[in-house]
């Protein structure tokens, strides 16, 4: 496969269509309008179904009927349209409908700025809707990475039967890159996926009372909603295992510099200029924000860092808050900031971790 | 001896609705058992519910079901209607759910002509959160947040769905029916396989509001709630075809 130059937006919607994602419904909104034009006029090619939502409560509405018919659906949306999809993505949680969507994230609270900003971080790891419910969030910091990760959610999302998230923000979303696309699943296999579904899928049963297809949202029985929640309890334990970080010159490192998306991309880059200097930085960037990659963090040589800094593109800091779960006291956090819109300088981040090194 | 009437199919054996007595929502739902096993089509029939007393039948109908978001079955309906042609999609709303909170997915549906069927129960009330004031509710009305009865000064007056929905283009079938007397069930069936038949010919929107009664919430024993509908509710909702083509 020869490598494209594609726009974060529209490589996320042609790693889906390529994955096998047969329906989309969307709502416009700055900075993600790329995808539902992409799908607008992509589906159709597949013989995919493409929908302008009413809104954004309608457009995962749709998602959430498309998908209890089996087939694999997403939307997207920016921070204050998430928010309006909450409703939609804790019925999915609910009745474990596989999803996608994407949150291209801007500066919040209210409608905020449309430039990019990391200010959905607790929304997205800790409470995408009511109900206490969790789901598997990737993070990526490049274009390739976002198509990389797009056309894997969909497996995971069929796997569990759960919603899964996107998180980028509107760099990764609207710069153009260099990537390689994953392959086109043949028709037969998108038909194969659909049928697997079969069971459970609203598309018609025989007159058997007991294997109708019923998407619950929710439960009359109290002793049924307590036991389905263990179960998630369970599951969401079980994820753990699938986090995923990226670890960059981490043995020796006497600073470790520490984010996700851009703002950690941005991070590496001033690792490199650090140790060109002679200061020992390293990196771990969170790849998936929900799990989240503790256990990278045990990985920091406590012996020898000086301290960690923690690279965000929101005011006041969110990521931080797992962070200090993750490095238990064992050394002191400092942080990089910047929000509304306002993208992270290297200059900055170079300048707080050099400090660190200062200090006494 | 002859067989002349047995219990629709439709309806799972040795289950119990939970709805109150001298509700009409166990009416429609026999209605719609006969017509889907009339058809033949419970094999390929999914509902969609709104939140509400319309969502007690998920427990006893045999087709497939899934619950919407409050207000929202109109968007669900699209998406699964839309990737699932071949399945006969019908959602199954309240007015609150209908006319209120899910006002736009009603229009928007509406307004894009998918093939669906809507059936849309209009009572006048809010029926499982204990009474409040619909859209529907009659002006003087009384409701648990309307003590004093509905006020179109305050509250604006009842809408009238079908009506609304008539200065779309797309709609293919609008129809209001009630089921306050033998004659008007009979013609809610008809209205209801009408509106399937269409789906199934491609023909697009088809909304059956159904004019019914809350015996509960409007603090009325069954038999008055008969004469209430005869006398207040269907001068408010006349009956009969508004849209057929």
């Amino acid at each position: 496969m020869a490598r494209v130059f594609m726009k974060g937006t529209e490589a996320i919607a042609e790693a889906a269509v390529r994955t096998g994602c047969r329906f989309f419904a969307g709502y416009p909104i700055t900075p993600q309008n790329e995808i539902p034009e992409y799908f607008s006029r992509r589906l159709p090619e597949v013989g995919g179904v493409f929908v302008q939502g009413e809104s954004e409560v309608a457009s995962v509405s749709m998602v959430y009927g498309a998908a209890s018919g089996g087939t694999r659906s997403m939307t997207s949306s920016s921070s204050p349209g998430i928010s309006l999809k909450s409703e939609g993505i804790s019925y999915c949680a609910a009745a474990r409908i596989p999803m996608v969507y994407v949150n291209v994230s801007r500066g919040g609270p209210g409608v905020g700025s449309i430039q990019p900003a990391q200010m959905d971080y607790l929304q997205a790891t800790k409470a995408s809707g009511n109900g206490g419910f969790r789901m598997r969030v990737f993070a990526p910091a490049s274009v390739q990475e976002a198509v990389d990760m797009t056309y894997k959610a969909f497996d995971v999302a069929d796997q569990y039967r759960r919603p899964v998230l996107i998180l980028i923000d509107g760099v990764v979303g609207t710069m153009m890159e260099p990537v390689e696309l994953p392959p086109m699943k043949s028709d037969e296999e998108v038909a194969a996926m659909k049928e697997a579904k079969k069971a459970w899928t609203l598309t018609g049963h025989k007159l058997d009372y007991a294997h109708r297809a019923w998407i619950q949202p929710g439960n009359w029985s109290t002793k049924v909603m307590q036991s389905d929640s263990e179960e998630d309890a369970a599951l969401y334990k079980s994820w753990q295992k699938e986090a995923e970080a990226e670890e960059f010159m981490l043995d020796d490192a006497e600073v470790v510099l520490t984010g996700y998306g851009i703002s950690a991309r941005i991070g590496k880059s001033a690792v490199k200029i650090l140790r060109a200097e002679g200061i020992k930085a390293g990196l771990i960037r969170a790849k998936t924000v929900y799990p989240f990659p503790y256990e990278a963090y045990d990985h920091i040589n406590y012996k020898k860092v000086k301290g960690i800094l923690d690279i965000e593109m929101s005011i006041p800091a969110l990521f931080v808050e797992d962070v200090q779960v993750a490095v238990k006291d064992r050394a002191p956090i400092s942080t990089c900031l910047c929000s509304g819109g306002n993208i992270m300088t290297r200059e900055a981040v170079l300048t707080a971790a050099r400090k660190i090194m200062e200090a006494k | 001896m002859e067989l002349i009437y047995s219990r629709t199919k439709t309806i799972q054996e040795d289950k119990v609705s939970g709805f109150c007595p001298g509700c009409m929502h166990g009416t429609v739902m026999k209605l719609i058992g006969e017509v889907i096993d009339e058809l033949g089509i419970i094999e390929k029939t999914a509902c969609v519910l709104g939140i509400g007393c319309c969502g007690l039948q998920m427990d006893y109908m045999a087709y497939d079901n899934a619950t919407a978001p409050h207000g929202r079955a109109c968007a669900v309906a699209t998406g699964l209607k839309r990737t699932n042609p071949d399945t006969l999609v019908f959602t199954y709303q309240g007015d609150g759910d209908l006319a209120s909170i899910g006002l736009a997915e009603t229009m928007s549906a509406a307004n894009r002509g998918e093939n669906i069927t809507v059936i849309f129960i209009n009572n006048g009330i809010y029926g499982m959160t204990g009474g409040q004031m619909a859209p529907t509710t009659l002006v003087g009305m009384k409701a648990s947040t309307a003590p004093f009865g509905r006020n179109a000064k305050d509250h604006g007056y009842p809408m009238h769905m079908c009506e609304i929905l008539n200065q779309l283009t797309a709609p293919a079938y609008l129809v209001r029916t009630s089921c306050n007397n033998p004659q008007n069930v009979m013609k809610t069936k008809n209205a209801i396989k009408k509106a399937f038949k269409n789906q199934l010919e491609g023909k697009g929107f088809s909304m059956v509001e159904i004019v019914t009664s809350c015996p509960t919430n409007w603090g009325l024993d069954p038999l008055k709630c008969l004469d209430y509908i005869e006398e207040k509710m269907l001068p408010e909702y006349p009956l009969g075809v508004i849209r057929d083509r």
